[in-house]
């Protein structure tokens, strides 16, 4: 029955529509192209004639590199388009900009937007494939997929550890799409951080909440540490860094309550001294910089799954 | 409005008056305006023979014109969603032979102007209009608008609907002052520091779907405090589409004690769940949003037992450039004059609402709430009919929405029940068919 099994997905919204063995293809055919990526050449004739957009919303750099490095490592034709929020309110609309996309008959968008929902609204209306790259706090689905590529690589699996993930559930993409991979890849997922910062229902996702570090910490396989937005002023959400930094921040003392074995983990970038310790960011746990490498593989994985996906061409 | 016979005969219809004490087969005759006669099916009458316009009624009810009294027209400003002539049109076409029109227009209605453009308008469209005023100016809520003027001109109550009275004091000043004028304050409640950046009700949905919520206590704690201030200084208020248990269960408690309060709701918060928000649906964005399985619930047992007055559409029309986009930039609101009467009738199907019980709250109450004319076919009345076919089943497909707006969660619904004749002052403004 395994070798049925066919990839069919046109858009990567979000990993709550990938099922386990989806998600699993993913994260093997990704493991086979990060050996690309150690070649003096590194490039694949795979998508030759393809042609995608980067069409961002919002600033990024590392993410859109990342996806630029996969595109281009498979030899397709990238275009970046940065557009600002505010060239948007000028009457533009999203899908006033998808249609003159369109017309350039891309195959396919990867999108960052503000706005929750946006990359499903996109794919709604054009005939292109579209690619999640962050949409408001719904969900960073090739973060997720980064995120649980990195863990299997460094643990052999995913099925029975325990992942610790700290800071603001509520704002985070990341934490959604960790969440939702995490616990469909069978992990005990268990979040912690101030209450303000814990969504309402977040246990319905499949998280469990812990009131402190140390209880979240204790026993962990993984423990991911979230960026705390320092910007975000309209909101009350914690009395200051500092103490946030005390009581959530993760520290070597926290840290020895976990496994001796355990990765530390952080989508980036980092606030060093806020949510984690700078000696434990650059210590030797730390797998930041695997994250960062296998973002490109799992990139050129999704790229090379939906161009060749049962039905298209 | 359009001109036509000086009489018409209603014939063998179901008579629901409940102001009359009346449920029965009947003839309806209607000359110059106004309920001439009504003669029980079977007895004699001296009109049958008589050449009249004549409609067979026969397994339909005939009502006492229903009364939207929560509607958005958007003339003046906003044209291109709908006008007083498009929306009354829709009006008629569900129902309707009135409707009350939020202040929310550009510019708003906080004046005289204001006002006697929308009833100006109103001359040439299908169903009676009554302008509701701004509290404040320009719904800014910080001074007074002109009630007395505002009045003079025929606005029938006040609201700065579309966002609530945020200062405590001023809805103080907006209650006392209220009664010099005898204007009703209806109140659009909503403590804005919890919900403004919301974009649904704020639960496991919204998370999963990465949306701000708004919390169901920035209702309640409105309403709370709208009712308690109308109490203190002992002036009515009204409380516009109300949509969680709390809310109810607060209503309640607070007519237990005599307080001087009124309530709507609208059949899409006794009708839909949050769950209808599916995948980032802006046809079913409103605000207040859409609650849970249990507040819907709460909502059927407070018009079960009394505690909400009227059912009211907050019809709200937008167009695709407010709606198709993304969900957290997409306007608040959706169409409902269409809908209102089927998604009622699925409440007397269900047992929850009586056809008596189900007239209370469309017709009697809302123009009581108002002070309005209507709710009553006795005899001598003012001729606002509505007939309805309680069978008749269609698909409310958005090639057959008479508003402007087709912005409706409903639309592809297979519905039951249906307006099919609506009499304003003796003249009939919709035929089905
Ligand atoms: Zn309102």
């Amino acid at each position: 029955m395994e070798n049925e099994y066919r990839f069919n997905h046109k858009h990567i919204l979000g990993l709550e529509d990938l099922s386990l063995t989806d998600i699993e293809f993913i994260l093997n055919t990704a493991d086979s192209f990060k050996e690309i990526s150690t070649r003096p050449i590194k490039k694949v004739p795979t998508l030759r004639g393809k042609t995608v957009i980067h069409l961002f919303f919002e600033p990024s750099t590392r993410t859109r590199l990342s996806f630029e490095i996969a595109a281009k490592r498979m030899s397709a034709d990238t275009f970046n388009i940065s557009a600002s929020t505010s060239s948007a309110r000028k009457g533009e609309t999203l899908l006033d900009t998808a249609m003159n996309l369109a017309a350039m008959n891309p195959d396919i968008i990867v999108i960052r937007h503000s706005s929750s929902g946006s990359p499903r609204l996109l794919a709604n209306h054009i005939d292109a494939s579209v690619i999640n790259a962050g949409d408001g706090i719904h969900e960073h689905p090739s973060q997720g997929l980064l995120d649980l590529m990195t863990v299997k690589e460094n643990k052999g699996r995913i099925d029975g550890l325990k992942i610790a993930i700290l800071g603001d559930i509520s704002h985070s993409r990341v934490a959604h799409s960790d969440i939702i991979g995490f616990s469909k890849m069978g992990a005990e997922v268990c979040v912690c951080g101030p209450a303000t910062m814990l969504p309402v229902g977040i246990e319905e996702m499949g998280a469990t909440v812990c009131v402190s570090k140390e209880e979240v910490v204790e026993g962990a396989d993984v423990i991911m540490a979230l960026r705390i937005q320092k910007e975000r002023q309209t909101d009350p959400l914690i009395p200051s860094l500092r103490e946030y930094a005390i009581f959530f921040g993760v520290s070597k003392k926290v840290v020895e309550l976990a496994r001796p074995d355990v990765l530390i983990m952080h989508p980036g970038p980092i606030n060093r001294g806020v949510e984690m310790d700078p000696d434990i960011a650059d210590g030797s746990r730390s797998v930041i910089l695997d994250q960062v490498t296998n973002g490109v593989a799992v990139r050129m994985a999704l790229l090379y799954l939906i161009m060749g996906r049962e039905g298209n061409e | 409005m359009n001109g036509q016979a000086r009489s018409l005969l209603l014939k063998n219809g179901r008579i629901i008056d409940p102001l009359s004490k009346m449920d029965k087969q009947a003839d309806v005759l209607i000359s110059d305006g106004k309920i001439d006669q009504i003669i029980p099916t079977g007895t004699e009458n001296t009109f049958s023979d008589h050449d009249l316009p004549s409609f067979d009624l026969a397994g339909k009810w005939i009502l006492p014109g229903l009364i939207d009294m929560h509607v958005h027209l958007r003339e003046p400003g906003e044209e291109y969603k709908e006008t007083v002539v498009s929306g009354t049109k829709a009006a008629a076409a569900g129902g309707f032979t009135a409707v009350a029109c939020m202040p929310n227009t550009q510019p708003v209605n906080d004046s005289q102007s204001v006002t006697q453009l929308i009833l100006a308008k109103a001359r040439q469209g299908f169903a009676r209009v009554y302008p509701v005023g701004a509290i404040s100016k320009n719904s800014e809520g910080t001074e007074l608008a002109e009630f007395g003027e505002m009045k003079e001109a025929g606005v029938v109550a006040l609201s700065d609907d579309g966002r609530p009275v945020a200062n405590s004091q001023l809805l103080r000043r907006a209650l006392e002052y209220s009664a010099n004028h005898d204007l009703l304050l209806i109140s659009h409640s909503e403590e804005m520091s919890l919900s403004e950046n919301g974009a649904m009700n704020e639960g496991a949905l919204s998370t999963r779907l990465g949306l701000n919520g708004i919390p169901h206590p920035a209702e309640e704690i409105m309403i709370y405090r709208d009712m308690a201030l109308a109490n203190y200084v002992k002036r009515p208020i009204h409380i516009a589409h109300i949509s969680t248990r709390e809310s109810v269960s607060l209503i309640r408690r607070a007519k237990a004690k005599g307080w001087p309060v009124t309530a709507e709701t609208t059949p899409h918060y006794f009708t839909l769940t949050e769950e209808a928000v599916g995948q980032y649906n802006t046809r079913a964005k409103m605000n207040p949003p859409l609650r849970t399985n249990d507040d819907v619930k709460a909502i059927k047992e407070g018009l079960l037992d009394g505690t909400i007055d009227a059912i009211a559409t907050d019809h709200a029309p937008h167009s695709t450039l407010e709606k198709n986009v993304e969900f957290d930039q997409a306007a608040n609101g959706i169409i409902g004059l269409e809908t209102s009467v089927p998604l009622t009738l699925a409440l007397v199907r269900e047992g929850i609402l009586t056809p008596d019980k189900m007239v209370e709250l469309l017709s009697i109450h809302p123009a009581r709430i108002l002070g309005v004319t209507g709710g009553s076919l006795a005899i001598g009345a003012t001729a606002d009919v509505t007939v309805i076919d309680p069978e008749m089943e269609f698909i409310y497909s958005a090639d057959k929405i008479v508003s402007k707006s087709k912005n409706s969660p409903f639309i592809d619904w297979q519905l039951k029940g249906k307006a099919i004749l609506t009499i304003v002052g003796g003249r009939v403004m919709f035929q089905e068919g």
